[in-house]
């Protein structure tokens, strides 16, 4: 087994709130692995923690009102991100790991050129001189697609659609060669079409640069069709951890199964709702991140939870015998892999 | 000064103190009185006004003298003592009697004239912003050409035309010359407003354009106009202070504390006190109405009204 | 078109005008073609589903219907009564016949306004009830959107997503109306919620025989709910078919392109993707001929395309496309 790129083990970021709504815990004990050249695929609905950890990774969390506690541990190439100098961390930061944010619009810099803001990095990281990175700049948005791309660089982000503006995003994110790319919902503020050139273009991308890419997204399509490993997180914790083909054909934590269930899908039978078939659904809604309930915090929506759910927060358990959390391996966090026989009774119709 | 009024005056103080403590007790166990005292200067503030409003209504407790009583022409100008505890005027009255008076007619005529104020700029804004289109251009027009006059200009130029002017009149020139910046604002705040979806589903219900205005619209463009308000109660008084102190606003005997400056002013080298007195109390209100201002644009600004 | 439609409308035109020139006062620069001709017809109790990309006019198409914004031309005729030809007055009655439940649950509900304010209102509007049986009414219609009546004092920031979307159609449903206009009603929430709200609103169609015209990005969601499925791309229908034979056969490439783009949540589905190149070009300068045609990767594109745009015709008896080959089907995804 290979040294993973990136470890991150029992992250846990709390957020302090207004007086009187206590702390949220955002992210509540999270750990897994992104190996060398892999696309680790994170998946949770709105509020699951996914953007606070790819923030905590780089550093990025607002202190206060947030903080990273004291025992979390994200380890990359052998580095404690965690304890490093801030000269050094910045020295990581855009150069050997980016990140590419969800909002496209609001993401880029209005009053500079796209090529500036794309040469800015190579400036910093590379000591590039002034004519050669913007020559990497254009040299980038040819990469990434855009037409014309001697023209565009001196183009301002309002001049550009939001197709485009996620290409120079990936550009600038690109532009020092990272070994690892945190992708934060890149495509979920785009129409279907754009989201497919967007997908594409990683996945191109990906494997001509050799890099790591954590793709986070809410759309389990989306991963399906890219990620090579799965992390389903839930009320800030990962509840599930598996290979793609794996998790899509054996989930086994009940949230990763309703989740499947529920998603609207192009191959089911037409007219599903008329023809008398319902979406299976999840009751209730996501809890807030300042009242995780006790035990396993998927118990009020668990069709199948029992007495020891509603007392016992259960551990991440390994489903698959092969340990830990690299590749291969497969770890849910459900008390119903300590007693299969109670997954009888059918979820809900 | 009898030792009733003294007790008086700190009995005022007192009331004050408590309405400072109570309201802050009651802001406490909300998000947005949290941010309303979290304020470095909204507890001064909020206690000077306090303090000065319980001056205003208590003021035949707290002053020895009536307002125009002249003690007797051979006490002008006597430094403050224990007798007048912020000395006398020119004409022998006393200035701490005709200050308690005088608040009342300075923090009246604020309160009066803003309110007379933000209702015309809610309406005039809420009208323009909420139909656009031609209505909004005329009014806008009309909005621009009264924000290029100098108000104090304008002002004058009515009190002028009158012979003896009442005090509502006055009251009512302020209030009509002093919508102009409210209107622009709340137009502002409706043309966006207008387009939440909320007002859409209104209209789909099938609402009446007077219903969505009040309603939807006006409640939700309510902080600024607040905001304003407070703010705008500051410049009305010292408005009126100028207008008193050039002799064309409240008319004398009546006490405000624009013609009690005017009237110290000429003997200000010999007996400053009853000029430097009524400036004074009009600083500490402003400023205390500013802060109060401050501290409420922070408290009600809905882009921190977490869910 | 069926002489059973309960909605029909024709030639929809709404432009918007464009930046003007000389600080406001010259002519507009340019006009946003944001409705440009459409036409289509819903049978009582039955859903249209209206799906494109984003600036593609669909809600401007929603709400021109409604008349929360004037169009410019066509016709909407609801039960054969003409909407467009109304008085302010007569407009006001007819708002208690169609509805809308708009796509932001955030933007949608006052804020200073509870639960229970939200719902009298309409009541109160169309003096359809007040005191206790307002009260009974709202009861009533919280329990048949699944809302908690302890919610009845609940200020919208207090409500999740999904809770504040039951109580959007709640007030749309409290006027009874016949048809509800759902513009992405679920395109804000999560997937698990998104399942509830989608089961409700087919229940709720069931039980009260509602005529929906559902207004969606994701062809997949709409797949769900619609008995018909009209696509657009800027400003115009270009296929409009019943839902089966539209996802088993898209004629259109763009409908082609759309239904492939849709990721799947089947790490095994071998499909082959047609990825179209370029964006959406802006509704303010559409290219002439097609409208499609700098994207389109029909193999047999020419320069037809380009110069001659086609017209929205009957290909098969229900299958109504705007491409100048839809004689062939196109390989179903
Ligand atoms: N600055 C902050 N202050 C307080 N709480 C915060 C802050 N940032 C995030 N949180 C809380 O942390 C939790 C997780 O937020 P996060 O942004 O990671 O969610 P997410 O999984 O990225 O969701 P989405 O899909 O909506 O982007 C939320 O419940 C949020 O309320
Ligand atoms: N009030 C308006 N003034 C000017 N242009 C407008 C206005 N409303 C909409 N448009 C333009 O009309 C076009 C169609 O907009 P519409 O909102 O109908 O799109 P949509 O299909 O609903 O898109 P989305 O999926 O983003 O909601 C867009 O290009 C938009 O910019
Ligand atoms: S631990 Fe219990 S409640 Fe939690 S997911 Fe498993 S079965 Fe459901
Ligand atoms: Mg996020
Ligand atoms: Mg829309």
């Amino acid at each position: 087994m290979t040294e993973p790129l990136l470890r991150v083990r029992d992250l846990k970021t709390y957020f302090v709130t207004e007086q009187g709504r206590g702390t949220a815990r955002a992210v509540d004990g999270v750990s897994f692995e992104v190996q060398p050249g892999e696309t680790l695929g994170i998946v949770g609905e709105s509020g699951c923690g996914k953007t606070v950890t790819s923030l905590s990774i780089l550093r990025l969390i607002p202190e206060p009102p947030g903080h990273v506690r004291p025992g979390s541990f994200i380890e990359f190439e052998g580095r404690n991100l965690l304890t490093l100098e801030p000269r050094e961390l910045r020295a990581i930061r855009g150069n050997e790991i980016a990140m590419i944010f969800q909002e496209p619009m609001t993401s880029l810099n209005p009053v500079f050129t796209v090529g500036d803001q794309i040469a800015e990095a190579a400036i910093v990281h590379q000591g590039l001189g002034r004519a050669a990175a913007r020559a990497r700049a254009i040299e980038m948005l040819r990469l990434v697609g855009i037409p014309d791309p001697d023209e565009r660089v001196d183009h301002y982000p309002h001049q550009m659609s939001g197709g485009m503006r996620q290409r120079v995003m990936i550009a600038m994110a690109l532009v020092c060669r990272p070994k690892l790319l945190i992708a934060d919902e890149p495509t979920t503020a785009l129409d279907v079409t754009i989201q497919a050139q967007i997908l594409e273009l990683l996945d191109r991308l990906q494997a001509e640069l050799g890099m790591a890419v954590m793709l986070i997204t809410h759309d389990l399509g989306v991963v399906a069709g890219s990620a090579d490993r799965v992390v389903v997180m839930y009320a800030g914790q990962v509840v599930e951890q598996a290979p793609t083909p794996e998790l899509f054909a054996r989930p086994l934590h009940p949230y990763t199964e309703g989740l499947l269930a529920s998603v609207p899908r192009l191959d089911a039978p037409p007219a599903g709702a008329r023809a008398g078939g319902r979406l299976h659904s999840i009751p209730g809604q996501v809890p807030a991140a300042t009242a995780w309930p006790s035990g396993c915090r998927f118990h009020p929506r668990c069709p199948y939870a029992w007495d020891r759910c509603r007392a016992e927060e259960p551990p991440l358990l390994d489903a698959a015998g092969t340990g830990g959390t690299g590749p291969g391996s497969h770890t849910v966090r459900c008390w119903l892999l300590t007693e299969p026989r109670r997954r009888t009774p059918a979820p809900r119709p | 000064m009898s030792v009733w009024n003294w007790l008086a005056l700190g009995g005022a103080a007192v009331v004050a103190l408590a309405v400072v403590a109570e309201a802050r007790r009651r802001a406490l166990s909300g998000p947005r009185g949290r941010r309303f005292f979290r304020h470095p200067t909204a507890m001064p503030g909020t206690f000077v006004l306090a303090f000065f409003v319980t001056i205003a209504v208590a003021a035949p407790a707290v002053a020895p003298y009536p307002p125009y009583y002249q003690i007797d022409v051979v006490h002008p100008d006597q430094p403050p003592s224990v007798r007048f505890p912020l000395g006398t005027d020119p004409l022998s009255r006393d200035v701490w009697s005709r200050l308690a008076y005088g608040a009342r007619i300075s923090l009246g005529i604020g309160t009066l004239a803003m309110v007379v104020a933000v209702t015309l700029g809610a309406a005039v804004g809420a009208v323009a912003g909420y139909f656009r289109g031609s209505v909004d251009a005329a009014l806008m027009r009309v909005v621009d050409v009264a924000l290029a006059m100098p108000r104090i200009f304008v002002l004058l130029m009515a009190v002028a035309l009158w012979e003896h002017l009442p005090l509502w009149v006055l009251v009512l020139l302020i209030g009509l010359t002093g919508w102009f910046g409210t209107s622009r604002l709340v137009r502002a705040e409706v043309l966006s407003l207008r387009e939440r979806e909320f007002v859409s589903a209104a209209r789909a219900l099938g609402a009446r354009s007077g219903h969505i205005i009040f309603r939807h619209v006006l409640p939700n463009a309510a902080a600024p106009i607040i905001v304003s308000a407070a703010l705008g109660i500051g410049n009305v008084m010292l408005l009126e202070a100028g207008l008193s102190f050039l002799g064309m606003g409240v008319p004398s005997p009546a006490p405000s504390w624009g013609n009690m400056i005017a009237d110290g002013l000429p003997k200000m080298a010999v007996a400053p006190w009853s000029a430097t007195f009524p400036g004074l109390a009009i600083s500490l209100v402003v400023m205390a109405l500013n802060a109060i201002g401050d501290a409420l644009r922070d408290a009600l600004d809905p882009r921190r009204e977490t869910a | 078109m069926t002489p059973a439609a309960l909605v029909q409308v024709e030639g929809l035109v709404k432009h918007f005008p464009g930046e003007r020139r000389w600080f406001g006062l010259g002519r507009p620069r340019s006009v946003v073609r944001a409705v440009d001709g459409v036409s289509f017809a819903i049978p009582a109790g039955s859903t249209l589903g209206l799906v494109g990309e984003s600036g593609c006019g669909k809600s401007t198409t929603g709400r021109a219907m409604l008349r929360l914004i004037e169009p410019d031309r066509g016709r909407v005729t609801i039960d054969g009564q003409d909407v467009l030809a109304l008085g302010a007055r007569e407009l006001r009655a007819l708002r208690r016949r169609m509805q809308i439940v708009f796509q932001d649950p955030y933007g949608s509900l006052n804020p200073r306004m509870t639960v229970r304010q939200t719902l009298v209102e309409p009541l109160a509007i169309h003096r359809i009830a007040i005191g206790r049986e307002a009260e009974r009414r709202i009861a009533a219609l919280l329990e048949e959107v699944g809302l908690d009546p302890a919610f009845e004092g609940s200020y919208p920031h207090e409500l999740s997503g999904g809770q504040r979307q039951r109580v959007g159609i709640a007030r749309a449903l409290s006027v009874e109306p016949q048809v509800l206009v759902l513009d992405e009603p679920v395109s804000a929430l999560d997937v698990s919620v998104q399942a509830q709200v989608l089961n409700l609103l087919a229940d709720l169609q069931a039980r009260r025989r509602l005529t929906y015209l559902f207004i969606a990005h994701d062809l997949a969601v709409v797949k769900h709910i619609a008995d018909q499925v009209a696509v657009m791309y800027l400003g115009k229908i270009v296929e409009h078919a019943p839902a089966p034979a539209l996802y088993a056969g898209p004629r259109h490439p763009y409908t082609a392109s759309l239904l492939s783009a849709v990721p799947v949540p089947d790490p095994t589905a071998q499909r082959q993707r047609i990825v179209l190149s370029g964006d959406v070009p802006s509704p303010a300068h559409p290219p002439a001929g097609c409208p499609f045609h700098p994207r389109c990767p029909h193999p047999k594109k020419n320069d037809r395309c380009r110069t001659e745009a086609p017209a929205l015709r009957e290909v098969t008896p229900d299958q109504r496309v705007a491409c100048h080959f839809a004689e062939e089907p196109l390989q179903p995804s």
